[in-house]
């Protein structure tokens, strides 16, 4: 009962987050809509990934090469560009608490604590750009494959014709 | 010919066709890079657009600051400075739109021109109120999300939407991106610390980090990562040095908000 109840707060919250971030970027209303479900599904695979591994570096890469998956596939289908649906998508995943955090020790001069979640901020940012541009090399890879087997058949229809 | 760069009255109508498709390639990349769209994709649709209209030499270089676009063997090179910056995937979506229309042959070079011109004039957002009313709703999400406790919704819803209006309003007043930033997150900091001083807020420090997610330069960091691993160098890492000064600015604006407070 405990666990249905953290799933369905963790659901609304991302996906009403996700989609008020698309209004502050404004974005047109049917791709926040699309928005706010990635969002949501990444944010999901993120907090039970990190609960249950406690690595916040495979959690993140995880969850961004399924929201630039998402992305690419709900561009394709809608005819938008895939930046409309990355950039919502990896709102909840982004360092933006820690680089605060980075700043705020330093101010405070706590310089170790501030490195730390630096090396942190890098990381993480690291794994979402990798997420992000694997997901867009696999769909390239996919498109020169289905191209080379479409080609080959059209090939093959010709060469049964002559 | 009937072009709209009255100003190229040349002999040969090939050089002034192709100064028209580099001012027209070099409008793209502008509202492109000033609305929030990643560097290689700028290049990308300015090289496309060119190739649309059957120029297929044309090289273009994209850094946050600046465009260039020049088209070989001829001596057509444009240059643009960009100076402000924000996130406005509307536009961006409408150059993707139209973009896909040249591709296809559907838009004759004037034509792009004119609708180039109109979607960089064009005002259509969403209403500043709704904004902040957006900014205060991420704010207080991002404190459940972060497993934060009920009673800070409020303060953090607070404290979010000050910080949205006082990054809109303070931005209008002047033009300097850190002076806005460091002032909304004052504010920030002040909501969260009178917020606990009276009761009404348990965590300071959750308060604060739900309240600061709209302003923290998280996607800008992470677009920067991206750009230096796609090769873009340059825009890469002048990206993240943007991206840090925002963080340090938010930083020490809260740090001081608690310190006075």
């Amino acid at each position: 009962m405990h666990l249905f109840l953290v799933i369905t707060i963790q659901s609304i919250t991302s996906y009403l987050a996700t989609c008020a971030f698309g209004i502050i970027f404004n974005s047109p209303f049917k791709p926040l809509i699309h928005g706010g479900l990635i969002g949501m599904i990444a944010w999901l695979i993120y907090f039970f990934l990190f609960h249950f591994s406690g690595n916040d570096f495979i959690a993140t890469f995880a969850a961004s090469l399924v929201i630039a998956l998402m992305s690419q596939i709900f561009a394709r289908l809608c005819k938008n560009p895939v930046i409309l649906y990355s950039v919502s998508g990896i709102i909840p995943l982004v360092p933006g608490g820690l680089s605060y955090s980075v700043m705020s020790r330093a101010v405070d001069n706590n310089y170790d604590v501030a490195i730390y979640f630096a090396e942190k901020v890098f990381v993480l940012s690291g794994a979402i750009a990798m997420g992000l541009i694997f997901a867009e090399v696999f769909y390239q890879i996919f498109e020169k494959i289905k191209h080379r087997a479409s080609r080959k058949i059209t090939a093959g229809l010709f060469l049964s014709k002559k | 010919m009937n072009g709209f760069l009255g100003s190229y009255k040349r002999k040969d109508s090939k050089e002034g066709f192709l100064h028209e498709v580099a001012a027209v390639c070099v409008l793209t990349g502008k509202i492109l890079l000033q609305n929030g769209a990643e560097t290689y994709r700028v290049e990308d649709t300015m090289n496309r657009i060119a190739n649309s209209f059957s120029v297929h030499d044309a090289q273009s270089f994209v850094t946050p600051t600046g465009i260039i676009f020049s088209i070989e063997d001829h001596d057509v090179t444009q240059l643009v400075r960009i100076r402000n910056r924000g996130t406005n995937l509307r536009k961006v979506t409408q150059v993707n739109t139209l973009s896909r229309r040249v591709a296809h042959g559907e838009v004759s070079l004037k034509d792009l021109h004119r609708d180039l011109l109109q979607i960089d004039r064009s005002t259509v957002a969403y209403s500043n109120s709704l904004q902040i009313l957006a900014a205060a709703i991420a704010s207080s999400c991002f404190l459940l999300m972060f497993l934060g406790k009920w009673q800070d919704f409020l303060p953090a819803f607070i404290a979010g939407g000050a910080g949205q209006a006082g990054m809109i309003y303070l931005h209008k007043l002047a033009k300097v991106k850190f002076f806005s930033e460091f002032m909304s997150s004052i504010f920030i900091g002040m909501v969260a610390l009178v917020s606990v001083k009276l009761g009404i807020g348990v965590e300071m420090n959750k308060i604060i980090i739900g309240a600061v997610m709209p302003l923290v330069p998280g996607v800008p960091i992470t677009n920067a990562v991206r750009d230096i691993m796609a090769g873009d160098l340059v825009a890469g890492l002048s990206k993240s040095a943007e991206a840090g000064l925002t963080a340090f600015a938010i930083g020490i604006g809260v740090t001081a908000a608690i310190v006075l407070g």
